[in-house]
């Protein structure tokens, strides 16, 4: 048996003064409870055929809601068709192709995450982004942002798209259909036309049962690994890919959420609006204290010998 | 302490460089007016994996720290109690309300939807977790803190004066359009007088308390500037993003403060021909060293800490930058350190630009240089992007030359020996 050495006791001592600082059991501020009763979507890659089925239906539906527009390739001068580069502040689903060879390539869907600790509701500065806390639906505001583009900085997967080109433009993002096909029909649109079943809308515990029972049945399908589940705290849209994530432009994410980092610094520092309230109160009794010392002895402050010879009285 | 410590500057207004600020200054607003019309993407490079640029890179990140004199003066003066560097200080505070100002103006240049931007004071939009939440009230408040301090200049002037521009003007209106005198003009300009007499003694009472407010404020949102970017760990290089980013940016705005009051100093000296306030400087310059290698310790400490040292010395893209950073800020401190040199204007003035250039570099680096959000994304600022950048930064400067020349900001000159030495100077010039 060890004796506990010194700096044991005092990692215990610091540990249980942060917990009676903070109040409450340690344990209830660490980490956020993920609810996997929320609403998403499992996207297979290797189900899709590249059909864009789902990008047509979701500018058809929330175009006018979303401030959605064509997109014009160059080639395009009539603009007969949509093509979008990328996600965009007219675009909020999209489907492209990564090839490797002929022989390994797989499509890949574009859209918010939703995720269960979204960084851009942690960061928004007026609320305008929301995380519903039945639904898990992260959904926009335009009428509360006010276009500081700090869910664009925050976003890991540079989801938020903003509307460079407009004088009063706004954050693009898909918001599950939360105002139009989910609340007409129950599911999402792209979900609804996708015709190979790539697409599936649900609660977060059946897709990730279904997303599991998949890769136990056809283990040689898949990479073993269900994106979202545990990435960045957790996500409500979840994929299954035989090829590499990273490969498919979804980045390596650790599972501990970015907002839970930066939010425990900036409670830590405003915790109770206490620590400013304290600064100010000292900085007042200094100042008084100072100011009074100068009006009895007019022209002396506590001066720095060598500078201090001042000639300026008062 | 009086208000008879500061003086207006004796010279004309209309000068070649006035015109040449506003001619950068109008560029700039007009380029404005087309972002307005045509949106953020017709004036700036700005793209979704960099939706900041040099807006809230140079004039709000940056910007606000070189805005930081009069944050530095008033720990100097009011908290560490060095009541002779007081008459420094409304100079100090004029180019930090300049800057905070012209800091809000760019946000508000810089934001989309800038109409909503009364959503800051509906409580039920408050978002506590927002480090830009709490940045925004808090340089809210206290650009109206840098108006209050600079008030009594303002009520100073108001007190005496005569009207005589006014007046003039007026003589000229009447004699060129026959417009007359409105009645009792007289009488309501006394009151105003009277009005600024009477305000003065009850501002000044209460004023001690608004400086400390002002001491707290930046304290507050210069951390808060480097808390904006801690959420960013997949997209800012591992050099720059720690968890020490709010402590990183206070001190740094302290030394970018002291060293930024004391470059004001030379050039406004050298600039309107008034002898240099060495003394004042070198003991400014003391403090600057102290602050310098407290932050540089951090930043090693922090390195260190989270492995990232070699890659630091690995003279990468990102490295290098670093380094530079680094150099700049130690070399200036370095330089510091010798009683001899800051003792000199000329390296005084030598140091503290290289501590302001580290110090600035700095914040470059965490909000755009080491800013990476993935394959694909580059962003380097627009020519109209830029001129807008320029033409509020010549806005600056110009204010601050016309209101140095109107209203009681710059130390007073001593001994009549002094005063007719610059004015000799500036008749030569």
């Amino acid at each position: 048996m060890t004796k506990p050495s010194r700096r044991d006791f005092l990692k215990i001592m610091g540990a249980s003064g942060a917990a009676l600082l903070a109040g409450r059991p340690a344990a209830a501020s660490q980490g956020h409870q993920v609810s996997n009763e929320t609403l998403g979507m499992l996207y297979d890659a290797t189900k899709c055929v590249g059909c864009k089925a789902c990008m047509s239906a979701c500018k058809r539906v929330n175009g006018d809601y979303g401030s959605l527009a064509y997109e014009k390739a160059k080639f395009d001068s009539d603009g007969l068709w949509d093509a979008p580069q990328d996600l965009s502040g007219s675009t909020r689903t999209l489907i492209k192709l990564f090839k490797e060879s002929d022989r390994s390539w797989s499509y890949f869907k574009y859209s918010c995450m939703h995720c269960q600790k979204p960084s851009c509701v942690s960061v928004c500065p007026v609320s305008a982004m929301t995380r519903d806390e039945v639904t898990g639906i992260v959904d926009y505001n335009k009428n509360a942002c006010i276009g500081c583009r700090y869910c664009q900085v925050a976003c890991a997967f540079n989801i938020p798209k903003f509307q460079w080109d407009k004088a009063i433009p706004q954050i693009v993002k898909c918001d599950l259909c939360k105002s139009t096909n989910l609340r007409q029909k129950g599911v999402t649109a792209c979900a609804e036309v996708c015709p190979t079943g790539a697409i599936m809308f649900g609660r977060r515990k059946d897709l990730l049962a279904e997303a599991n029972q998949r890769l136990q049945q056809n283990p040689g399908n898949y990479l073993n690994h269900i994106y979202g589940e545990k990435e960045v705290g957790g996500t409500n849209h979840l994929y299954l890919s035989a090829m590499q994530f990273n490969k498919l432009g979804l980045p390596l994410l650790k599972n501990e959420a970015p907002a839970e980092f930066s939010e425990k610094i900036q409670h830590t520092i405003y915790k109770g609006f206490i620590a400013p309230v304290a600064l100010y109160s000292t900085l007042c009794y200094v100042a008084v204290k100072n100011k009074k010392k100068g009006e009895e002895a007019p022209g002396h402050g506590a001066d720095d010998g060598k500078a201090g010879e001042g000639d300026h009285g008062a | 302490m009086g208000h008879d410590e500061f003086q207006k500057h004796e010279a004309r207004i209309f000068t070649p460089s006035f015109l040449v600020l506003l001619v950068l200054t109008l560029i700039g607003f007009g380029l404005v007016a087309l972002r307005f019309v045509k949106g953020i993407g017709a004036v700036s490079n700005m793209s979704d994996g960099y939706p900041w640029g040099i807006w809230i890179t140079y004039d709000v990140a940056t910007g606000t720290a070189i805005a930081c004199g009069g944050y530095a003066m008033a720990i100097l003066v009011y908290i560490r109690n060095r009541m002779h560097y007081h008459p420094m200080i409304r100079s100090a505070i004029l180019t930090s309300m300049f800057g905070y100002g012209l800091a809000g103006f760019s946000v508000m240049v810089d934001v989309g939807r800038p109409w909503n931007a009364y959503n800051f004071f509906l409580p039920s939009k408050w978002q506590a977790n927002s480090a830009m939440f709490e940045v925004a009230l808090c340089v809210m408040a206290y650009t109206t803190v840098l108006a209050l301090e600079f008030l009594p200049a303002i009520l100073t002037t108001l007190e005496k004066t005569e009207w005589r521009t006014l007046q003039m003007l007026l003589d000229k209106l009447h004699a060129r359009t026959g417009i007359t005198r409105p009645e009792r003009l007289d009488e309501r300009l006394e009151s105003v007088k009277e009005l600024a007499a009477w305000l003065k003694p009850r501002l000044d009472k209460v004023l001690i308390f608004i400086i400390v407010l002002g001491i707290t404020l930046p304290t507050m949102h210069q951390s808060s500037l480097g808390s904006l970017l801690l959420i960013a760990s997949t997209k800012l290089h591992p050099l720059w993003h720690t968890g020490f980013l709010p402590l990183l940016f206070l001190i740094n705005c302290m030394f970018i403060g002291y060293s930024i009051a004391i470059l004001e100093s030379v050039i406004s000296c050298y600039a309107f021909k008034r002898p240099f306030e060495t003394r004042e400087l070198a003991g400014m310059a003391r403090i600057i060293p102290w602050l310098t290698v407290i932050w540089l310790l951090v930043v090693i400490g922090d390195l260190a800490w989270r492995g990232q040292l070699a890659a630091a010395l690995s003279l990468d893209f990102y490295s290098r930058f670093f380094l530079l950073e680094f150099c700049l800020v130690a070399g200036g401190s370095l330089l510091m350190f010798s009683g001899k040199k800051r003792e000199s204007i000329r390296w005084l003035f030598v140091s503290a630009a290289l501590i302001v250039l580290g110090g600035a570099l700095y914040r470059f680096n965490v909000y755009l240089i080491g800013f990476n959000p993935g394959k694909g994304w580059h962003y380097f600022p627009a020519l109209a992007e830029l001129m807008i950048t320029v033409g509020i930064v010549a806005f600056e400067i110009l204010g601050y030359q016309v209101l140095v020349k109107i209203l009681p900001v710059l130390p007073k000159l001593h001994t009549r020996q002094q005063h007719d030495q610059a004015h000799g100077v500036a008749e030569k010039a």
